[in-house]
């Protein structure tokens, strides 16, 4: 049996293939989301994130022996402490003036942090091997899949629906959707909003980790490795609609399919066939899928 | 009065200078009485562990065996980073010619800066030894009286790594091509090769560098039933598709074959993703006594094993400063002269020698990357499973486009 051609084998593989990638995008493209939500500010070093916390379980892994599921949690608090204090130090004097200067600022750490890793480690990257419980495949008749990467799946989606389900259907979401929508009255209710906005970036920078930490044994760690996925994963946000959690979410998904698909008919254009959705998407709906017109 | 003082301290530097100037061509014929090197290379990109800073170190280790000084003459190296950029590596080049007085520029690694930098030494006329870039156009199409090729190109790996897979009985190949000119230079040279040797071309997907995820490509390679997988790609895109051809089990069905491999890629993907791959390089630090002695010393400044790129690098100052010191000049063409007369024997070449298209001819080694088991310390890596004698690996006349070699 054929679909356009392709056996229906290495359709279905594509498929899956695809929604592995869609994993990691929404992963990646939920922590931007919540930032922009809730900060309003765009942050380009989310991809310096994620490779800092791919790079804190290497560490773990050669110089202490710690083991990946202790770094699956382990590096996402070490990098959710960092996020914290470039809030604090950095990131909280810039909410009144214009975006571009957090764009800027998140930008030049971005830069920052991929030099100091490159002079540390070398650019051919490191080595993380898969975990032992989640090593070898399994073979679902249409192709072989690694455990690993049917992990991470599974990882991913229950970490995007917990983030979702925390800020649009708990109360602690909703003080937080509050505070961004008028502080001052927030403040006023006796809540504390630049705490709450200092650990909404410390979560956003945790996500980024934990995909990092999800992503280690599944591509070589280098200190490109997040500048080479953040501008695929903003087009995910712009597409999904900026700021919208769910928007994010499905949007990672589906252009994970997508982009698998594209690779089976038309491998060359698997590059750039996200931003050609974006540019369409952008002249049709300029808020995004899933993103209110404001 | 002060103008007069001025004048008269310059007039006073002017002439100091022109003594010292006329003084130092009466012993040694040497250019602004330095002698000057010059080193531009990808310095902080996907390259500069291959070659890189360490590149730099090796240079100046020529330099320390050298005595620092050619009869009195000090020796200085420049270092700088093209960045990857063509026009980077064009503009330094021109400036060190210009306002530095440079008498030699080694180029490192990206075959696009060193294209352009061949233009510069050309229109100079001074001495330009490529050591970190594949292409063989810098010998063929493009070449020039003032470029030496000194390490390897696109068509000697493609030799060395097509013949001898074909030769153990890899017949069917598909390619795993990154998107871009050197990619499919290298894939087009291979499978000439390959069809030459009796092989076939089962197919090829083309990935676009930098790719974030090969498992489709893999898929895909996989599906063609082909015995080889030519990985027609470099650095990161080569470790990474070679990371997931084990994950997905491609290896079980499918011999890889590196095309453009270095120890550093083995290094960091470890042997228990890579054993059994085949590569061809121009060289391996474990090979015998003489290069394990020089490595270790290279290691001890940089801890790390050289690259076959970084060991060029020694060779080729190496041999310019043993030029000038024969000829008691640093005068661009006479060392030309020199260096292309003389065989070379050294860590890196045994007698080697400079061809009239300015290609280095000297052996190329087969690879096979050792098992853990076989491996028996820290860069033990390869086992030399062919070596290409002379000639054997280089662009013949026949095949040669170089109007110097006709």
């Amino acid at each position: 049996m054929e679909i356009f051609g392709i056996p229906i084998q290495a359709f279905l593989g594509q498929l899956l293939l695809g929604l592995v990638n869609g994993s990691f995008y929404a992963m990646l493209s939920l922590g931007l989301a919540v930032i922009f939500g809730l900060l309003g500010i765009v942050n380009f070093a989310h991809g310096a994130l994620y490779m800092i916390g791919a790079y804190v379980a290497w560490v773990g892994m050669e110089k202490f022996g710690i083991n990946y599921w202790v770094s699956l949690l382990l590096a996402p608090l070490i990098v959710g402490a960092l996020g914290v204090a470039i809030e604090r130090t950095l990131l909280k004097h810039l909410y009144k003036i214009d975006p571009i200067y957090g764009l800027l600022l998140t930008f030049g750490l971005a830069l920052i942090a991929e030099g100091v890793f490159r002079d540390q480690f070398g650019v051919s990257g490191q080595s993380y091997s898969v975990p032992d419980a989640l090593a070898g495949a399994t073979n679902l008749g249409f192709m072989v899949l690694p455990n690993y990467r049917a992990w991470v799946v599974f990882a991913s989606l229950a970490v995007c629906l917990g983030t979702w389900f925390v800020i649009e259907r708990t109360r602690l979401g909703a003080y937080l959707r509050a505070g961004t929508e008028n502080p001052a009255l927030v403040q006023a209710f006796g809540i504390n909003v630049p705490v709450m906005v200092m650990l909404t970036y410390g979560a956003g920078a945790g996500l980024a980790a934990l995909a990092g930490v999800l992503a280690a044994p599944v591509i070589q760690i280098t200190p490109l490795m997040g500048s080479n996925l953040i501008i695929i994963v903003f087009a995910v946000v712009v597409i999904g609609g900026m700021g919208s959690i769910l928007g994010s979410i499905l949007t990672g998904l589906a252009l994970g399919l997508i982009e698998g698909l594209t690779k089976v008919f038309y491998p060359e254009a698997s590059s750039i066939v996200v931003f050609v959705i974006m540019a369409i998407v952008l002249m049709i709906r300029p808020a995004g899928l899933f993103g209110k017109e404001k | 009065m002060k103008l007069k003082k001025l004048s008269a301290a310059v007039s006073t530097a002017f002439a100091l200078a022109a003594t010292t100037m006329f003084g130092a061509s009466a012993q040694a014929q040497v250019s602004g009485d330095v002698i000057k090197i010059g080193f531009i290379t990808d310095l902080s990109g996907l390259y500069a562990d291959i070659d890189g800073p360490a590149g730099g170190e090796a240079i100046k280790m020529a330099v320390a065996d050298m005595g620092g000084a050619i009869a009195g003459k000090k020796i200085e190296v420049l270092v700088a980073d093209h960045q990857n950029k063509a026009d980077v590596a064009a503009a330094k080049a021109r400036e060190w010619m210009d306002q530095q007085g440079l008498d030699v520029l080694i180029g490192g690694t990206n075959s696009g800066a060193n294209l352009a930098m061949a233009k510069i030494a050309a229109e100079k006329k001074k001495p330009f030894i490529v050591v970190g870039a594949a292409s063989s156009a810098l010998t063929n199409e493009q070449c020039s009286p003032y470029t030496v090729h000194y390490a390897y190109d696109t068509t000697a790996l493609a030799k060395g790594t097509g013949n001898a897979v074909v030769k153990q009985g890899g017949k069917s190949w598909y390619f795993l091509t990154a998107d871009y000119a050197f990619g499919a230079q290298l894939q087009n040279d291979t499978s000439t090769v390959v069809k030459a040797a009796g092989g076939t071309i089962v197919g090829s997907v083309k990935h676009p560098l930098s790719a974030s995820d090969f498992s489709s490509f893999l898929l895909q390679a996989q599906s063609s039933k082909a015995q080889i997988l030519g990985l027609a790609n470099a650095g990161g895109d080569t470790i990474n598709s070679i990371k997931a051809a084990n994950e997905f089990g491609i290896t079980k069905t499918m011999k890889l074959a590196g095309l453009l491999m270095f120890i550093n890629d083995v290094h960091s993907l470890g042997l228990k993703a890579t054993q059994g791959m085949y590569l061809t390089d121009s060289w391996y630090w474990n090979r015998d006594a003489e290069t394990r002695a020089w490595s270790r010393k290279f290691f001890e400044k940089i801890k790390r094993m050289p690259s076959s790129l970084q060991a060029g690098d020694y060779s080729a100052a190496l041999q310019y400063l043993t030029a000038v010191k024969a000829i008691g000049t640093d005068d661009a063409d006479k060392v030309l002269a020199q260096m292309k007369k003389t065989k070379i024997n050294d860590v890196f070449a045994k007698g080697g020698y400079i061809r009239e298209d300015g290609r280095m001819i000297h052996d190329m080694y087969l690879m096979q990357v050792k098992t853990p088991a076989e491996s028996t310390e820290p860069w033990d890596y390869y086992k030399v499973a062919e070596t290409f004698k002379g000639d054997a690996a280089w662009t013949t006349k026949a095949e040669s486009k170089c109007a110097l070699w006709k």
